[in-house]
């Protein structure tokens, strides 16, 4: 396990450095000279060259790439060229609302999920599941963003139960700044629940109809304590990879759901930046979003193989 | 077949309503008339019209030109470029060509369309050729996948052994045996990228990266809708059914298909 964690964790570094390279070759060489890309085709060559000096893009582009890199570990993400304030601040602020709405989206969508297809593959073939497989093909055709919008319609325009839109601040106590999040977090995982709920009813089925479970039906076993304690288990490692997977389309959900209550996230954040060309920024989100999704799929890859030592030798 | 005929005709209503607004739309979706703003659905206006006074209707047969567009040269750019791949890193299994194929997948599988989308929108500036691209990038690494997942398991079949023995190279093996046995899973994986690139078009047009004004698209229409949600609801519903009959039409295609093509699955899921 130790040597397969060793493995993973070079390949990990490996497609870390790969990423951050695409990014800074998409944002920081693809565009030219950043200097006069912010200031417009009008700039004097003085005014270019000032800027250039300030944001530190004399040096060429290896040293600026190492710089990035070697400040993004100690924590220094640049200086925002709008706003002349440091990155790491301005994205620590806004990561405070787009975390937690992903977390929050990613507990709703699997504690639905989980019971809904263990319900569904348990009475399989039945009126119920026929209503669960037609609701869930319904849910995984609706856009998170317009089911925003109509729970906004509903919750907030007709009945006046929760505010539209907009964000506390988490100083306002967890339950204000959670019952901000509700809303979004909701219409982000309705979706999600949906694809999730009808993998695990598929994993279930397959499982079920495994030897072991007709083994453990022979020893005397009801069709539930089957259930219970050899297929469940077994099946819900399919399930897991997919969580993992989920939770990458739930941070870029968020970024685009952010924008339909108003929050102050990432996505606000990382939309300011790009109509200001304000590209630093944009690279820090990107690579941080980045980071995210890859270090969730080596977690879930350890989390596998340690559930089902096979993998362990690929 | 039942689902397969039924998602056909939805989407078949979709793709005519594309094809006719390519010649006509019962009104101009270029036209204003400040006048006649945000009317609820009427005989004259069966959709109702907009905050600029234009026919919802037509916007939403432009739209769906838009949007279908989008996702069917998306899904072709992850075809053309991904069963390439997939082929290649099969036919040369354990090589350094399949390392780094399988690897540079694993690195787009990194960027989801959106994280591309926002890299292309900062340097180039909005538009739906960038829509476009994002979701093409993002259908490669799927497509190169499948096929390659597909192609490996039949490499050690006997008509391939038949053909290399009749004296044929792995690109021609690739091209006539292996690629023709992919094609079914292929229209079935196509038809559920095509109803994503749906899906995915009207999230990058609602946040600004996609299709820029005046062309109406199906995301754009719901963003400007968004703020006369208590004005006018019809707004925001005619664009959003829209979509989820669109993606639901596709998927239940993709399921029909899938059923048609390849019945052993159909034991699996039953």
């Amino acid at each position: 396990m130790i040597g397969y964690a060793l493995r993973r964790l070079v390949s990990l570094g490996l497609s870390l450095a790969v990423a951050s390279l695409v990014i800074f070759l998409t944002l920081q060489v693809v565009p030219g000279d950043p200097a006069s890309y912010m200031l417009g085709l009008n700039a004097s060559p003085e005014a270019v060259a000032a800027l250039r000096a300030q944001l530190g893009l004399d040096a060429g582009p290896v040293a600026r790439y190492l710089g990035w890199v070697g400040g993004m570990l100690t924590g220094d993400f640049g200086i925002s060229y709008t706003y002349r304030t440091p990155v790491a601040g301005m994205v620590l602020d806004r990561l405070q609302v787009s975390l937690p709405l992903a977390l929050f989206a990613l507990a709703l969508s699997t504690l639905i999920a989980i019971p809904v297809g263990l319900w569904a593959a348990a009475r399989r073939s039945s009126a119920s599941d026929a209503a669960i497989m037609g609701t869930t093909q319904l849910g995984i055709a609706v856009p998170n963003f317009w089911f925003a919008m109509l729970l906004v319609l509903v919750f907030a325009v007709k009945l006046r139960w929760v505010s539209a839109g907009g964000f506390p601040g988490w100083q306002a106590g967890p339950i204000a700044g959670l019952r901000a999040l509700a809303l979004p977090a909701i219409a982000l995982a309705l979706p999600q629940a949906s694809i999730l709920a009808r993998i695990m009813r598929s994993s279930l089925i397959d499982t079920l109809n495994e030897d072991f479970v007709r083994t453990a039906r022979a020893k005397g076993l009801t069709r539930g304590q089957a259930l219970r304690r050899h297929a469940l288990r077994n099946a819900l490692i399919p399930v897991l990879t997919i969580i993992g997977l989920q939770f990458s389309f739930l941070l870029a959900g968020a970024i685009i759901i952010e924008n339909v209550f108003f929050l102050p996230g990432l996505g606000r954040l990382v939309f300011q930046a790009i109509s200001q060309r304000d590209l630093i920024v944009v690279q820090s989100v990107v690579m941080l979003l980045v980071v995210a999704v890859i270090l969730v799929t080596f977690l879930v890859d350890l989390a596998y193989a340690w559930v089902d030592p096979r993998l362990r030798s690929r | 077949m039942r689902a397969l005929v039924a998602g056909g005709a939805i989407v078949a209503v979709f793709v005519a309503a594309a094809l006719v607004s390519l010649v006509w739309t019962p009104w101009d979706v270029t036209a204003l008339d400040i006048a006649g703003k945000l009317q609820p659905p009427s005989r004259a206006h069966w959709l109702g019209t907009d905050h600029f006074g234009r026919d919802v209707l037509s916007m939403l047969m432009v739209g769906a030109r838009v949007s279908i567009a989008v996702a069917l040269v998306a899904v072709g750019i992850g075809m053309g470029l991904g069963v390439p791949l997939g082929l290649a890193a099969a036919a040369r299994h354990g090589s350094l060509l399949d390392e780094i194929v399988m690897r540079g997948n694993d690195l787009v599988f990194a960027f989801p369309a959106l994280l591309i989308a926002i890299m292309i929108t900062a340097v180039f500036g909005p538009s739906a050729v960038n829509a476009i691209v994002a979701i093409g990038i993002f259908n490669v690494p799927v497509f190169a996948r499948l096929t390659r997942g597909a192609a490996l398991s039949l490499w050690p079949r006997d008509f391939v052994l038949a053909a290399r023995m009749a004296g044929k190279g792995d690109a021609r093996i690739s091209l006539e045996h292996i690629l023709p046995n992919l094609v079914n899973l292929l229209i079935v994986q196509g038809t559920i990228q095509f109803s994503l690139g749906i899906l995915a078009e009207a999230g990058l047009s609602y946040v600004g990266l996609g299709a820029q004004p005046p062309t109406p698209s199906w995301g754009r229409m719901l963003a400007e809708s968004q703020t006369m949600f208590a004005l006018a609801p019809h707004l925001a519903l005619a664009p959003g059914l829209a979509i989820v009959l669109t993606v639901l039409g596709l998927n239940l295609m993709g399921d029909g298909l899938r059923d048609l093509l390849d019945p052993r699955l159909r034991r699996v899921r039953a």
